[in-house]
């Protein structure tokens, strides 16, 4: 391998790094054509079928902006810890710790007012998520514990967790022995705003309040500086674990509201499923976002479009979900390995070779 | 009594193998959470190959192949191009799962055959087979249940006393000192992450060709995920990965026995167990700090040269 050169790009021309981006999907959308087409399916038509079912009409456009809220609220959660450089990987256990709080509020105050309930469940649901978060990072603070680990692990305990009381003590008596959880009363289901419930409006806001967090303010600027290096922190005098604790609180308070979201305006009722991948799923578009909220937000509607486009394709041409996820795991391995060549250059020199001979 | 024990042993080698594939992995530095979607790779083509083939070496031969390609493409993507060992992972679970639902859609429901289920039969061990309770728990089981004892005995000895498993040990605690006494970083990491691929797709294989020997949707059920805690609460010792496994397998089946005794407790609360422990094991080895117990100085940590 000598006769290659690897070395750090000091900085790349914008213009550059754009042209490696859209080279490195358009090589990818290629790839994946090869396998759709090994498959036995048209790769042309695949495609036109996925960007139609997910942009095509008013209707399915609503159904892409369903699956591109959950994702933004959530990446901006992840986004919180790691700036810090806290790998919180427990998105999934977080959002089912919300909607499982918001659905424990849902269903024992079922005739409050439509504002103040909702508003409960989100506090509640924000609260659950919050603390799901704080365990970790509690631990990761005061003794320095793998969060990584940590976080993955909590993920499993609230699934199982729900699971159990789906399967268990919240089963609702009159659904005949099929074990799903009582429905929410109306008051306790999210308003819509142009068909599409208002958590894309909430979305936004978030991303908007997370943008001006992180640039704008002292706390924001204190978790960069920890996820820079801790030691800096710790020399300007920083509380180090106060700063990783709110942090994380706030990580985990967004995940969770993601959870009343879904719980509320999608499901209306809490299942095992809820959290439908949207907390791993969440990690890559975050990771993919460069850490930087209003990247987050194109990246998650590009990310809902795949998610659209192929729950689409299994209706309109019976190509089974597993193709849509191969696609979305070959985008993305693509688009991971051409982040390499937006960060290193490599040079051929078999001239500087000879020379040294 | 040893039957439930029994069992434990059954539900617990493919745990076993992944857990070994995962520390492997981990040893040489890299964190690969693709252990789900390694296990369902392996778990199909070990079924296809199974069932076409009729032959059972050859079913064992498509998991390791399976699990050694996909991980290749792990390494390849962690290893030479650098990209973050938490995403790539993941995405490699997403890959593996839509790669065994999409193969699998034609063999749904299908059954290994007879000369299959043969092979993978218990075969008592002479001898050690009538040492009294040990024996029918331990040594009346099938081939791949000795071979996971063995993988166990040679991955510790790999490990701990040759140099080749030192300059692997160097490699994940720190790479640039391992890369500084002239070892090939970049060998060692991809040889390791093929080969703890490998050790995953044949636990995939173990659940589809002799625990539900019929192809069912998602036959891992969240099992990559028990492994990557394993190799956690063994503190990256084969030895301890294989008391875990097998403590693991045997809660994996508790519920189930426990009621059919009348003692009703959810399965799923027991389900939290494993990952409930891995906390209290995590917290307590950082307690501790002990060196033998920790992870690998430089998990997770990319390495390349010009930036040392």
């Amino acid at each position: 391998m000598n006769f290659l050169k690897i070395t750090k790009r000091d900085d790349l021309p914008p213009k550059k790094a754009t042209a490696i981006r859209i080279l490195s999907i358009l090589l990818s959308l290629v790839f994946a054509g090869l396998v759709i087409a090994a498959l036995g399916y048209n790769p042309i038509t695949v495609f036109a079928s996925m960007v139609k079912g997910a942009l095509g009409s008013k209707i399915r456009l609503q159904q892409t902006v369903l699956k591109a809220i959950p994702l933004v609220i959530t990446s901006l959660g992840i986004l919180m810890a790691f700036k810090m450089k806290f790998w919180n990987i427990g998105g999934e256990g977080q959002i089912m710790m919300g909607a499982l709080a918001a659905t424990y509020v849902a269903l024992k105050m079922p005739d409050l007012s439509r504002p103040v309930l909702l508003l409960i469940m989100a506090v509640a649901a924000m609260v659950a998520g919050g603390i799901w978060a704080f365990i970790p990072a509690y631990f990761k603070g005061k003794m320095g514990t793998n969060e990584t680990i940590f976080t993955l692990m909590l993920n499993y305990i609230a699934i199982k967790f729900v699971t159990y009381l789906q399967y268990g003590p919240w089963r609702d008596p009159s659904s005949q022995g099929f074990p799903k959880i009582p429905s929410f009363s109306t008051n306790a289901i999210l308003p819509s705003i142009g068909g599409v419930h208002i958590g894309w409006i909430i979305a936004l806001l978030l991303v908007a309040l997370v943008h001006i967090f992180i640039n704008h303010t002292k706390k924001g600027y204190e978790i960069t500086v920890v996820g820079e290096s801790v030691e800096t922190a710790r020399y300007a005098g920083m509380n180090i674990t106060s700063i990783i604790i709110t942090a994380m609180f706030l990580s985990g308070g967004l995940c969770g509201l993601t959870g009343m979201i879904q719980a509320s305006a999608i499901e209306k009722t809490l299942t095992s499923s809820l959290s439908a991948n949207y907390g791993f799923t969440a990690i890559t578009t975050t990771w993919l976002s460069r850490l930087n909220s209003i990247a987050i937000l194109f990246v998650c509607c590009a990310f809902a479009v795949l998610l659209q486009g192929g729950a689409y394709i299994q209706i309109s041409m019976q190509i089974p979900a597993s193709v849509a996820d191969m696609i979305q795991a070959i985008l993305l391995f693509f688009v991971l390995g051409s982040e390499f060549f937006l960060q290193y250059k490599v040079n051929f020199h078999t001239h500087a070779k000879k020379e040294a001979n | 009594m040893e039957g439930y024990f029994a069992a434990a042993i059954i539900a617990g080698t493919p745990l076993l193998f992944a857990t070994l594939g995962e520390l492997i992995t981990e040893k040489a530095g890299h964190l690969n959470l693709g252990v789900e979607g390694l296990m369902m790779m392996g778990a199909i083509i070990g079924f296809i190959v199974g069932l076409r083939s009729q032959n059972p070496a050859l079913a064992i031969v498509g998991a390791l192949a399976a699990g050694s390609i996909g991980s290749a493409l792990y390494g390849f993507l962690t290893v030479t191009l650098r990209a973050n060992h938490v995403v790539t992972g993941l995405t490699l679970t997403v890959f593996g799962q839509g790669f065994a639902s999409f193969l699998g859609q034609n063999v749904m429901g299908s059954v290994i055959p007879a000369s299959i289920k043969q092979f993978f039969a218990p075969k008592p061990i002479p001898l050690l087979s009538d040492i009294p309770f040990l024996g029918p728990i331990f040594f009346r089981q099938d081939i791949l249940v000795y071979c996971g004892y063995l993988m166990v005995v040679l991955v510790t000895l790999y490990l701990y006393k040759t140099r080749l498993g030192l300059n692997l040990r160097a490699v994940g605690e720190n790479a640039a000192a391992a890369d500084a006494s002239g070892i090939n970083v970049t060998a060692y990491r991809y040889v390791h992450i093929i080969i703890g691929g490998a050790l995953c797709g044949l636990g995939g294989a173990y659940m589809s060709l002799i625990t539900v020997p019929v192809w069912q949707e998602n036959v891992i059920a969240g099992r990559g995920w028990i492994a990557v805690a394993l190799v956690i609460f063994a503190s990256w010792n084969p030895i301890k990965a294989l008391i875990g496994a097998f403590l693991f397998g045997g809660l994996n089946i508790l519920g189930f026995r426990l009621q059919s005794m009348g003692i009703h407790i959810s399965q799923y609360l027991i389900d939290m167990l494993p990952y409930a422990t891995t906390i209290i094991i995590v917290i307590i080895s950082t307690r501790k700090n002990k060196k033998e117990d920790m992870a690998p100085g430089d998990l997770s940590n990319p390495y390349f040269r010009e930036e040392r």
